[in-house]
């Protein structure tokens, strides 16, 4: 496992979203909220550049003619097909055991803390005030 | 099922036919310079005049941008299918299309109800696939859109066009206003035959008049992506039954993007029921299912998926593997990609079959 | 092949329609006045879909077995005993369903039913009846199946594939409602009432069309109300599609699974894959069987994922088959007691009673 330092924390509000290339694979990062999700950028059913999907809900229903959005930004909609990941997890909404985007850990961390530990910072020079987006491959 | 993508990606490098590309036009008038003075102006005064209660509108919304790929809006504004450059970097350079059939849906007169209209529409649209795309990116091919309603006026589109080996079929609304099987579309199949042109059906977007069901109309879109399948299914069984395919030996039609799952099925239930009517429809020299066999390819989208891969494999043997079309409907938000789309081993011959050879073949692509 | 054992339930037979003579008598003086005097007597009621002449409509050795004998010893002799019959679900499709005055089609059906039963059910025990409505008017269907429920006789719900409005509407339910509450399953039967064309691209030339196209209203009734969420409010209820060719059926789970992924959002009470659904409460009947021979029969099983969803008919007297050959080649010993016999019992509430109730009274005689 190794772990990229993607941005400075700041680089990554709320609402926002970054694809980056790492190892050579481009993994989308989200900021959806404060919560962070980083995943594949490539949905396992059709191949679509999935991280430029929308971040939405999820549709829920206690029966025909009743409809709610429930869970707010925690689905990904690929952007062909429709088809609804949780982000959280990577997993289809429909299919969860057999389809899901590849997800990767994904966490805040302090400067300090990464100048010590082994990282890869490819694009940024860490200084121990900062705050970090850290992927762990 | 879903195989790693790097790995899919190897295996898919080979050159690629296309057999659904839709172009679009970059702005509501964008037809205006194509059609004589005296339809322009009744276009710009009355618009279309088609069997549907809100005409610039989808009466079965799609789930995703207007039933687009969602990253395939030009950032120079404009809808989806409308931009070359953006189609050269989406779809024709990363699959490395060949060949790329352009299916011109957007008033294309073929549903139009005012007949000097659809004529002019159809002349319009023609001259628009040349001129804004062929002429400009010579992978591309164009269709014969013709007024199908008023087979006299499609007849002389056909022969307008048939001589330039740009376009390379005669295009048909899936929906029209009555089964194509009928005698009154008889001259279309007959011009398509002098002219060695395939028909595409491929559904436009209004209805030819008729609810999407025998039991009226659907309320969800779910319903609605369905009936695809069952317009294709319904036309299949008009021009087999009716005599189209005895009468005119050497028609080749391509139902595109109506799904192929069901072939083996549809055959079946004719081959099942003909002995029933066979006095009725005495016309038939031969078993239905010959005529589906000998007449009829299918283009592959959107694929069918079932959960064990071996059952789209049978379907594909019954069909045979000579005679499915790769498509990718770009930009169209159930887009395939020949990467992706196929779940399902193939041989190296299989896979040059579908994905280029056949398509080569039938339209004489060079 | 031939039928193995005898005990079988045949889930879609058919008497003869009867004539408005013979239904004059369970009609009301209102109804009985209209139908004379305005002539509607003397008004064929035989149905587009199947002509009384045509091949499809009746077998050639059944119609002219018709001739000099009565029409239940028929019945009798060419199925309930040439197959060796244990049930037999009698489904009267009469063209009254097709009239656009609803009320005299509910008067009418009214009579095809009290007369199925005065008829048939009360001289032959082995016959099961279905309540045909017209559906174009949901409350007076409902109060037809209120009115004859308490007759346990009645198995089923009778509609046509093709009327006014997809089955999974919303306007339905209250059908729906009735006939989960009775334990009455909904049967669905080929053929149309003609207010649209039959297929989606228009009128067919040849009736050849018209009936394979059955396949497709099949089609979309099955996808209609399963994305209606029709099972999602009537979780015990379930459909059986009567003449419906069943080979199409695979195509149709694979498509709307797919669909669904993206579509799912439009229609978010539909909770889990279609084809688990349509698994859980559609049925089928297999005759006929759109397949030519055993492997095609086994290949569509197989795609299906259960051999379930599968109900034994004979399609009495349509023709469907020669000689005694009533089964599709294909099948599997296991898989025929589930269709001959055991896949009824789970699908109908009310033949499940009877086989309790006569299990039991064995055991006792057993036990003396």
């Amino acid at each position: 496992m190794s772990r990229h330092v993607v941005c400075p924390a700041a680089e990554l509000p709320p609402g926002t979203r970054k694809v980056v290339v790492i190892d050579g694979r481009e993994i989308g990062v989200f900021n959806v909220e404060g919560r962070l999700h980083a995943l594949l950028n490539r949905c396992p059913h059709g191949g679509a550049a999935i991280c430029s999907g929308v971040v939405t809900g999820l549709s829920q229903s206690s029966g025909p003619g009743d409809y709610r959005l429930e869970r707010r930004g925690e689905f990904l909609r690929c952007p062909w097909h429709g088809w609804e990941f949780d982000m959280a997890t990577g997993q289809s909404w429909c299919d969860p055991r057999r389809t899901r985007v590849r997800s990767f850990e994904v966490k805040r961390e302090a400067g300090g803390d990464l100048v010590m530990g082994p990282y890869v910072a490819e694009r940024y020079p860490v200084t121990v005030e900062d705050t970090y987006i850290v992927v762990d491959l | 099922m879903n195989a790693p993508f790097i790995e899919q990606k190897a295996r898919q490098n080979l050159a690629v036919v296309d057999c659904d590309i839709h172009p679009a036009h970059r702005t509501p008038g964008e037809l205006l310079p194509y059609l004589e003075p005296r339809w322009r102006e009744h276009y710009q005064t009355h618009g279309v005049h088609v069997r549907q209660a809100l005409p610039n509108a989808l009466m079965y919304p799609r789930m995703m941008a207007g039933g687009m790929r969602a990253d395939s809006l030009p950032e120079n504004g404009g809808p989806a299918g409308s931009d070359l450059d953006l189609l050269r970097k989406q779809h024709l350079d990363p699959v490395n299309v060949e060949f790329g059939l352009l299916m011109a849906l957007s008033k294309g007169g073929m549903e139009e109800r005012n007949p000097g209209l659809a004529a002019a529409l159809s002349h319009a649209t023609n001259d628009w696939q040349i001129d804004r795309w062929v002429r400009e990116e010579p992978r591309l091919r164009a269709g014969i859109v013709v007024p199908q309603e008023f087979p006299e006026a499609a007849v002389a589109e056909i022969e307008r066009c048939a001589g330039d080996r740009r376009y390379v079929q005669i295009m048909l609304s899936s929906r029209p206003s009555d089964p194509l099987g009928h005698r009154r579309y008889w001259p279309i199949y007959e011009a398509a035959e002098r002219a060695g042109l395939p028909i595409g059906l491929h559904p436009v977007g209004y209805n030819g008049g008729h609810p999407s069901t025998g039991s009226g109309w659907p309320t969800f879109y779910l319903q609605e992506h369905y009936v695809f399948v069952a317009c294709m299914e319904a036309l299949a069984a008009s021009l087999i039954i009716e005599g189209v395919f005895e009468r005119f030996p050497k028609l080749k039609v391509v139902l595109v993007e109506g799904g192929f799952g069901w072939a083996p099925a549809l055959a079946w239930r004719m081959d099942k029921h003909f002995e029933k009517f066979r006095k009725e429809v005495a016309h038939l020299k031969r078993r239905p299912s010959e005529y589906l066999r000998e007449h009829i390819w299918w283009t592959t989208q959107p694929i069918e998926e079932p959960a064990q891969s071996r059952h789209i494999v049978e379907i594909i043997d019954w069909i045979g593997w000579d005679r499915l079309l790769y498509s990718s409907d770009y930009p169209h938000w159930d887009y395939d990609n020949p990467s992706f789309a196929f779940k399902f081993p193939m041989t190296e011959e299989q896979r040059r079959k579908i994905f280029r050879d056949n398509a080569m073949a039938l339209y004489r692509l060079t | 092949m031939r039928i193995p054992f005898a005990g079988a339930i045949d889930c879609d037979l058919h008497p003869p329609m009867p004539s408005m003579a013979q239904l004059l008598p369970y009609l009301d003086d209102y109804w009985r006045d209209q139908i004379t005097n305005r002539a509607i007597d003397r008004m064929s009621f035989a149905m587009m879909s199947y002509p009384p002449n045509a091949p499809v409509s009746a077998r050639a050795d059944w119609r002219a077995a018709q001739t000099g004998r009565s029409e239940l010893d028929t019945l009798r002799t060419d199925v309930l005993d040439a197959f060796g019959l244990y049930f037999g679900i009698a489904n009267v499709m009469h063209g009254a369903i097709a009239l656009h005055n609803d009320d005299m089609a509910a008067a009418i059906c009214r009579a095809v039913n009290d007369w199925l039963r005065a008829e048939w059910l009360d001289r032959e025990p082995r016959l099961r009846g279905s309540i045909l409505v017209t559906p174009q008017d949901p409350a007076q269907a409902v109060a037809e199946i209120e009115r004859l429920a308490p007759d346990q006789r009645f198995v089923q719900v009778l509609l046509p594939v093709m009327g006014e409005k997809l089955l999974g509407r919303r306007e339905f339910f209250p059908l729906y409602e009735a006939a989960e509450r009775h334990g009455l399953v909904v049967a669905v039967h080929a053929g149309s009432t003609y207010r649209y064309a039959p297929t989606i691209v228009g009128w067919p030339s040849y009736q050849f069309e018209d009936y394979v196209a059955q396949a497709q209203a099949f089609a979309n009734q099955t996808i209609s109300l399963v994305v209606e969420g029709v099972f999602h409010r009537f979780p015990r209820l379930k459909v059986v599609m009567l003449e419906s060719g069943v080979s199409w059926l695979p195509m149709t789970m694979w498509r709307t699974d797919k669909t669904w992924r993206g579509a799912r959002p439009e229609v978010p009470w539909v909770d889990r894959w279609p084809s688990e659904i349509i698994r859980e409460h559609l049925r089928f009947t297999i005759q006929p069987f759109d397949a030519p021979d055993a492997t095609a029969v086994g290949q569509t099983i197989d795609r299906i994922g259960t051999d379930q969803v599968l109900l034994f008919s004979t399609d009495y007297p349509h023709w469907q088959f020669d000689g005694a050959d009533v089964l599709p080649d294909g099948l599997s010993p296991h898989s025929l007691m589930k269709i001959l016999v055991a896949n009824a019992l789970e699908t109908y509430p009310r033949l499940a009673q009877v086989a309790t109730t006569l299990a039991a009274e064995q055991a006792k005689e057993d036990v003396r």
